[in-house]
């Protein structure tokens, strides 16, 4: 089951090799509703570890909804339910008596706006994983953990003089790369990211790209985007979504790998999509 | 001004209709009206406030002395003796009104805010509501008839007085700190959640530090506007003329009660009654002056930078 472990704050690298961490997330016939609106239809797709899998559509076309529902943000809205199968390496992570609790610590997110907490310094950003979970880490561990998320997110050399200065002194695209220090220093099995260079400026946007496609090595990537050059760089997988019309559901139109998909797509709509004749 | 514009309009050879036509002075006639208008009733609405103060202070200074915050007033007839028993009595009475309010307002704010739902939730809202505009007398009617049930009739007790004004503070509580905690965006609930943080902890140790300068200048406002009750203190402190800090037992005084009672009953040595009465009436102000002092301090030292 989903251990709480104390293997969480340990290092990958002495446990499980390298690539140990990532994990398999298959979907399998996921609809998303929020109350009565069906907002994500029958979508099944299989998302491979140390890839990265971007997710592209219009907007409206339920890639951030269901982005949500594979480590159970969705149901946090009210009315929001979920139907279907997700599983991570082949346990349901909708499965009885699984809390939501283990499957955030194990699928963690990163958001469209950076959200540092504002009442914390940048090495609390980071150690907050560690303190909101309740398990006392001795000092020198947390240290170790700080220093590591922050180098594994390239920020290290840029902040290290300054761990005690409040998360929000940083840059746009320094909050981000400290929210993707956050959200790795729990040591997770996949990272989901919701847009998140939509906020940030091109060379911002090159540092956390650039840093997604070293995370990649260790982690199953998901990644939202509206930018589509972004999802041409920066995946190696692509699901296009779409919808007939609005207030009708989103589906998955076709997946495949990234350079199929731009150069020669199955779907008539994806053509038209990637090559911008509409979205 | 207006015919030199027109001509340089003109002279640039380009006909502009801003510059040159009369809906511009309209306009302006227009502006300057609504502000004469607006900065007229924000003055009259300083008349009442400035009088109120100015004169509470005239008054209220010939009664100020050592003796006024040192001495009670047992036995004293006329001149002389002091306030000390109603400065105690009214921090006490609060500062344990306070201590039944807080806890109570913020947690029943949390539940409203953060896990309250539909119905429940909009009923609790109402009632609320409705709380904040209780008649204060009746909250104090309200502690009375609570307090005879088990101690009998004509009981007075300054924790009575506490739970008379928790029952008008609760509410004032729960209403600023609802509003508090709304502010706290919800990126920062989710990214708690998203670490695989519980949904207590998320409150604790993300939600309330980040609404906590919000929270307390709500609670020090609360506080300052039931500091000055009187009417549900008069049935359920009753009146005393010697110190008593202990509100489990026995009367105890209070300032505002103090100053009404200086007022109605004043004795032969009327002057100095009245003396007592309005510098006791000063006492209160300042206390409450203080209070949103350290409410504004508290917020301009603690406030988080929400984006």
């Amino acid at each position: 089951m989903f251990k709480p472990s104390e293997d969480v704050v340990a290092d990958p690298k002495e446990q499980q090799g390298l690539a140990g961490g990532a994990k398999t997330i298959e979907a399998r016939d996921v609809n998303l509703f929020y109350g009565d609106f069906h907002a994500v239809q029958d979508v099944t797709m299989t998302i491979a570890p140390n890839k990265v899998t971007a997710l592209i559509g219009s907007s409206g076309c339920g890639k951030t909804t269901f982005l949500r529902s594979l480590n159970r943000m969705h149901e946090l809205t009210p009315g929001a339910r979920v139907d279907g199968h997700v599983t991570l390496d082949g346990e349901d992570i909708y499965g009885k008596g699984v809390d939501p609790v283990e499957v955030r610590r194990l699928i963690g997110m990163v958001f469209q706006q950076p959200n540092p907490f504002p009442t914390m310094s940048i090495y609390d950003n980071v150690a907050a994983g560690l303190n909101l979970n309740s398990r006392r880490v001795p000092k020198d561990r947390k240290d170790a953990v700080v220093e590591r998320s922050l180098r594994g997110a390239n920020l290290w050399e840029e902040v290290k003089d300054r761990l005690d200065k409040p998360g929000s002194g940083l840059s746009g695209g320094q909050q981000q790369r400290l929210c993707i220090a956050r959200a790795i220093a729990v040591e997770p099995e996949v990272l989901l990211m919701d847009e998140p260079c939509s906020a940030l400026d091109p060379l911002a946007t090159l540092a956390i790209e650039d840093l997604i496609a070293e995370l990649k090595n260790r982690y199953t990537i998901v990644i939202v985007t509206h930018n589509m050059q972004q999802a041409a760089r920066a995946s190696d997988v692509t699901a296009f979504f779409n919808l007939d019309a609005t207030g009708k559901p989103g589906h998955l139109v076709e997946v495949g790998a990234t350079n199929e998909i731009f150069t020669n797509p199955t779907e008539k709509q994806t053509e038209d999509y990637v090559s911008g004749r509409f979205g | 001004m207006e015919s030199a514009s027109v001509a340089a309009g003109t002279s640039l050879a380009r006909p502009s209709s801003l510059l040159a036509s009369g809906a511009g002075w309209r306009r302006r006639a227009k502006d300057r009206l609504m502000t004469v208008l607006i900065g007229g009733a924000f003055a009259l609405a300083m008349v009442p406030l400035i009088s109120l103060v100015y004169e509470v202070t005239k008054r209220g200074i010939p009664g100020l002395s050592l003796a006024f915050f040192t001495e009670d007033a047992r036995g004293v007839v006329g001149e002389g003796g002091g306030a000390s028993h109603a400065i105690v009595g009214t921090l006490v009475i609060t500062g344990v009104a306070a201590l039944i309010s807080v806890p109570i307002g913020i947690m029943g704010a949390i539940y409203l805010n953060e896990y309250g739902q539909g119905r429940l939730r909009r009923a609790l809202t109402f009632f609320v509501d409705v709380m904040t505009g209780i008649p204060s007398i009746v909250a104090g009617l309200f502690a009375y008839a609570l307090f005879e049930l088990f101690l009998g009739p004509g009981i007075r007790l300054g924790v009575m007085g506490s739970v008379a004004l928790s029952v008008l503070m609760i509410p004032i509580v729960i209403r600023s700190a609802e509003e508090v905690l709304k502010i706290v965006p919800d990126h920062l609930r989710e990214a708690a959640y998203a670490l695989g943080t519980p949904k207590w902890k998320t409150i604790v140790k993300v939600v309330l530090p980040t609404a906590f300068a919000g929270l307390v200048t709500g609670v020090m406002i609360a506080i300052a506007r039931i500091v000055g009750e009187t009417a549900p203190l008069l049935v359920t402190t009753g009146v005393v003329d010697s110190m008593n800090s202990d509100p489990f037992h026995g009367r105890m005084q209070n300032l505002a009660v103090y100053a009404y009672n200086e007022y109605r009953s004043p004795g032969v040595f009327k002057q100095a009654a009245y003396d007592k009465a309005w510098a006791a009436a000063l006492t209160l102000i300042a206390i409450v002056m203080l209070l949103n002092v350290a409410a504004r301090l508290v917020y301009r030292r603690y406030k988080t930078e929400i984006r």
